[in-house]
């Protein structure tokens, strides 16, 4: 329970660093990024749009800096994080309409490569010392090439070469969004090459942490015990994979960032609407207020999943639910 | 002391021949570059011939020039990052573990926010917020890398160190009056060699990416040659679509080569740190040597235990 609350103490702690994190660094940052902001924005928006940003960033205000940051904060707790400069829209509104895509496209990698990943690191730790310990160099490749390019090279050889799939977007474009067979087919059908893409430069990861793991675990007495014991050969592989699954569990909190790090590109690459996409245009465009909004979400989302996966830990691993108080 | 043994695998001297010879590219790349990355004048789309080992861009610049001379910002910066990075991980981990108390609380709190936080977006972040000029200056960059990317380090350094701090010869050392830096930097440094080992050559690996990651995106001059950017401009230009593979596959080649043969050389470090996984390594060839006749199992020194398992299968 401790442990728990903790854990909990250290996400919150986070998320209210981030939140500061994105009040400081645009007052604080040398050249004056927002002041330059500003001067290049001078008669391409309305006047009301230049007001509204100076009022987010702090600028021409002669407010003490606690006064801005206590006003941001009020901003905050009722969802507005400022107006998009390049699509002139509130940015909550923005985000709302483009975060479930990529909920929807990085959750489903994450979880299908962490299994798949899980399940090959067991059997290649089961069978080490065999021929298939050659999958090691070739995972390892895998595991470097960068996310971006491995979904060009899909797009290259089954979108472009072979017309095998669709090149870019999330569905359809003569179709109407809405609740209909064919809408989802074709949304299932658009997911199907960047969700390879992800899943193929993150699969390896798991699988060569999982399988050192097991390696280590499958020397352990209880193991032998369960081989002395007469039980049959997958008995024995599920009871150490069981305990060997731990550490990858407990050090999701790592590679889930790096996931979504590496994922935000791939919309990019293939096109998907979506966070990444955004964040790339906003960056692009010096749009401020967008580029805070989505560095706020995709970190909060983050910290959701660690959470989710400290969660997972718990029931896992019920040493965590009787340790005593220390 | 006993010099250290790091294994001589195949894995790690492949690994090492790997980075030897993209270090030696970063050292003299620029100079046998055939011809000037920028220059445009070749006939564009040429596919790899004796002229254009790599081929040209729809541009028309040389693949293998523009490779060449952006190995050495491309390493450079993430030598410099991962070097960075190790040094505050150190230094953060050796303080948190060895004095604990307060300092290792608000230590340990620093490094898992940096851990919890996403890398990339927060790098973007700070990037877009730096003044244009200083966006190209890789040493700039660099740095920024490094901030995001200690944590992980630290947290490892900071386990070990603190099982390091009870052991008998820290104890004694404290004993005899040592001071607290000499304990930290003289007994108890040299015991982490191997984890700070393999943490810096990780964070040279996610600077490397990042720093890539950060070119492809444009954010960094775009007019500085390194394999990011190329990978920028082929995007740009579609290359993709056009199947022009001879421009997209040097740079993602050499990022993911420069990545392999830093984990093989890692490999080599977990195998030393954790004798077991030393053991899973051998090839059939080692073990008949020593007089293995079946691959270890379950970590036992091998025996017949076949007839064991087959009746366990059966019952």
């Amino acid at each position: 329970m401790r442990t728990a609350l903790r854990r909990l103490g250290i996400y919150v702690f986070t998320a209210w660093a981030t939140i500061t994190a994105n009040f400081v660094l645009p007052r604080l940052m040398p050249g004056n990024p927002i002041e330059q902001l500003i001067g290049k924005l001078q008669g391409r928006v309305t006047p009301e749009m230049i007001a509204a940003i100076k009022a987010q960033f702090g600028q021409g205000l002669n407010e003490p800096m606690w006064v801005q940051y206590g006003h941001y904060w009020g901003q905050l707790f009722h969802g507005d994080m400022g107006v998009s400069i390049t699509l002139s829209a509130p940015v909550s509104q923005v985000l709302s309409s483009q975060m479930w895509w990529t909920i929807g496209l990085i959750g489903t990698a994450a979880v299908v490569s962490f299994i798949i990943g899980t399940a090959l690191g067991v059997l290649f730790g089961w069978t080490r010392g065999s021929r298939a310990d050659s999958i090691i160099p070739v995972a390892t490749f895998l595991q470097s090439v960068p996310y971006y390019f491995l979904g060009t090279i899909l797009i290259m050889l089954f979108a472009g070469t072979l017309h095998l799939f669709p090149i870019m977007g999330a569905y359809d474009s003569s179709l109407n969004p809405g609740w209909s067979w064919a809408y989802i087919a074709s949304v299932l059908r658009y997911a199907e090459l960047p969700l390879t893409s992800i899943v193929l430069s993150s699969l390896a990861g798991w699988m060569l942490g999982m399988r050192n793991m097991m390696v280590t675990t499958v020397s352990e007495d209880f193991v032998l015990m369960a081989v002395a014991k007469g039980l049959p050969r997958r008995s024995v592989m599920w009871h150490a994979a069981r305990n060997a699954v731990l550490p990858s569990v407990a050090n999701l909190a790592l590679t889930i960032g790096l996931l979504v790090s590496g994922s935000l590109l791939v919309e990019q690459i293939f096109n998907y609407p979506g966070v990444g996409n955004l964040l790339v245009s906003a960056v692009g465009n010096e749009d401020y207020p967008l580029l805070q909004g989505i560095f706020l979400m995709i970190t909060f989302t983050v910290l959701g999943a660690n959470l989710l996966a400290d969660i997972l830990y718990y029931v896992l691993d019920p040493r965590t639910r009787t340790a005593s108080v220390n | 002391m006993r010099s250290m043994r790091v294994p001589r695998s195949p894995k790690v001297l492949v690994g090492l021949c790997i980075l030897g010879i993209f270090i030696l590219l970063t050292l003299i790349g620029p100079w046998i570059a055939p011809y000037d990355p920028n220059d445009t004048s070749f006939v564009p789309n040429l596919r790899p011939s004796w002229q254009h080992l790599f081929g040209t861009t729809t541009l028309g610049q040389d693949v293998i020039s523009q490779l060449l001379v952006g190995c050495r910002v491309t390493m450079v910066v993430g030598f410099i990052a991962g070097t960075l990075a190790t040094i505050i991980s150190l230094v953060v981990g050796l303080a948190a573990g060895y004095i604990g108390g307060r300092t290792d609380e608000g230590l340990s709190l620093l490094s898992n926010v940096f851990l919890a936080i996403p890398g990339l977006p927060l790098l973007i972040v700070i990037n877009s917020y730096l003044p244009a000029g200083e966006q190209a200056n890789p040493l700039v960059v660099g740095l920024v890398i490094a901030l995001t990317g200690w944590a992980w380090g630290a947290r490892v350094l900071r386990a070990q160190t603190m099982s390091l701090r009870d052991r008998d010869f820290v104890e004694a050392a404290r004993i005899i009056g040592e001071s607290r830096w000499r304990i930290m930097l003289g007994e108890i440094g040299p015991n982490l060699l191997p984890i700070i080992a393999a943490s810096f050559l990780f964070t040279i690996l996610y600077s490397v990416g990042v720093y890539t990651t950060l070119a492809f995106l444009g954010l960094t001059n775009v007019a500085t040659w390194n394999w990011g950017t190329m990978l920028y401009w082929a995007q740009t230009n579609n290359a993709a679509l056009a199947n022009e593979w001879w421009w997209l596959a040097p740079p993602g080649i050499a990022i993911a080569l420069v990545g392999t043969s830093l984990a093989l050389i890692n490999f080599g470090i977990d195998e030393f740190i954790n004798p077991r996984l030393r053991a899973a390594g051998l090839t059939a060839r080692q073990r008949r040597r020593v007089g293995m006749a079946r691959r270890p199992r379950l970590g036992f020194t091998p025996v017949q235990r076949s007839e064991v398992r087959k009746k366990g299968a059966s019952s």
